[in-house]
């Protein structure tokens, strides 16, 4: 087979045109993304916190005991598209709310960058500011990129004893969805009906 | 002729991880539910080689901006290509969205969706008023008292929120999101990058 390939090549010699070029075989390969760093894994208990909601009042993840409890760190408010990763959340909130889960918002802005946000973006879910001391929680939870100073987009699924039962780490720039905790909220119940039967 | 051997030149091949315990690959979504010409409004033939679904919001600028670039992609492709349109509608953000799905997906109930769907992202600014897309339906030969009244009771929301939940566990992270032969598509929403995400096999 290379025999005759070469055997060709030459009598094409000097007579290359775009039709009688010789081919290669063109693998088509699936495009590979690798996430850099990891965050905290399903299976260790979830640090508690008490981070600020509004410049008074202060928001602790053990004031959520007893249900389960999703986590979105994202890098920064205000980006520019309609369509942000919180805005999403706002229109699935019903749906979380089907599994009595609470949702919690956490990134490095500060608490007025939050209010002003969550008015614009009709946001029904605190927003908490992990500002001082900068990065603090997210970098517990794995979820702080310390190049950029600000959280990276990292998801986690609580259950109601406090511990981490799925957490997911976005690549830059993709807004994760809300696929995998809804994925992640159904299969507490599962494990809490197993558990109870 | 000794034949010498020489080890084929293959593409880019998958790359060990160079510390296995944290670095992950990551794939994209999938789509949840597969496209069915029962249910999803399709153009190009069904069993096209080619799927592009996407799921949007009428009054989304951004969907506005890339109906332009869908329409290249099927110029482009033609009969190759399968496009399926499902409603992603934020309400929260958009207030007459969810009334603009329900136009379109009433002219649909009459066999006129893509018209409807055109003429909606073709007059965006025009989507508070009601008169426009009624006045549109008249000129596509509509019963305007069925496409009135199915929009007045909220016949079509009912899918349109099917439409929606299936996005949401696709992993739909906006609008408009794309799926390229059932993968999302996390690129750039223009043509090059969707012709570019259609013709590379997942």
């Amino acid at each position: 087979m290379q025999l005759n390939k070469r055997r060709r090549l030459r009598e094409l010699k000097g007579r290359h045109t775009v039709a009688n070029r010789p081919r290669r075989r063109q693998f088509k390969t699936r495009k590979v993304i690798k996430i850099e760093g990891s965050v905290l894994a399903a299976g260790k208990k979830a640090p508690n916190f008490s981070l600020n909601s509004t410049p008074d009042q202060k928001v602790s993840l053990n004031d959520f005991r007893g249900q389960p409890v999703i986590l979105a760190f994202y890098p920064a408010d205000w980006s520019p598209v309609c369509t942000d990763q919180l805005s999403l959340y706002a229109e699935v909130m019903p749906e979380f709310k089907k599994f009595n889960a609470e949702l919690l918002a956490i990134s490095v802005d500060n608490i007025w960058s939050h209010l002003a946000f969550a008015k614009d973006r009709k946001l029904n879910f605190p927003v908490l500011a992990d500002f001082e001391p900068k990065g603090v929680v997210s970098r517990k939870y794995g979820a702080y990129e310390e190049k950029i100073g600000e959280s990276a987009r990292a998801l986690f699924v609580i259950d109601a004893t406090g511990v981490v039962r799925w957490s997911h780490l976005s690549p830059d720039g993709v807004n994760p969805g809300a696929d995998g905790i809804l994925s992640a909220l159904e299969n507490l119940n599962k494990a809490r009906a197993t558990e109870q039967s | 002729m000794a034949t010498v051997t020489r080890k084929r030149e293959t593409g880019k091949t998958l790359l060990e991880p160079a510390r296995k315990e944290t670095v992950k690959t990551y794939e994209p979504p999938r789509l949840a539910v597969p496209v069915t010409p029962e249910r999803d409004h399709i153009e190009g033939p069904v069993n096209a080689t080619l799927t592009l679904v996407q799921y949007g919001d009428y009054q989304c600028p951004y969907c506005g901006a890339a109906y332009g670039e869908v329409k290249k992609v099927q110029k482009e492709l033609g009969s190759k290509l399968c496009f399926a349109f499902r409603n992603f509608p934020l309400t929260n953000m958009h207030e007459f969205a969810m009334s603009a799905a329900e136009t379109a997906e009433a002219a649909a109930a009459q066999g006129k969706f893509w018209e409807m769907h055109d003429f909606l992202y073709e007059h965006q600014d025009t989507l508070g008023d009601d008169s426009k897309a009624l006045g549109y339906a008249k000129k596509l030969g509509l019963d305007a008292q069925r496409f009135e009244r199915e929009i007045a009771q909220h016949i079509h929301q009912k899918r349109i929120k099917e439409d929606f939940n299936g996005g949401v566990r696709s992993g739909v992270n906006g609008t408009p999101t794309f799926y390229v032969n059932g993968f999302r598509h996390d690129g750039e929403a223009v043509s090059k990058a969707l012709l570019k995400a259609l013709s590379t096999r997942w």
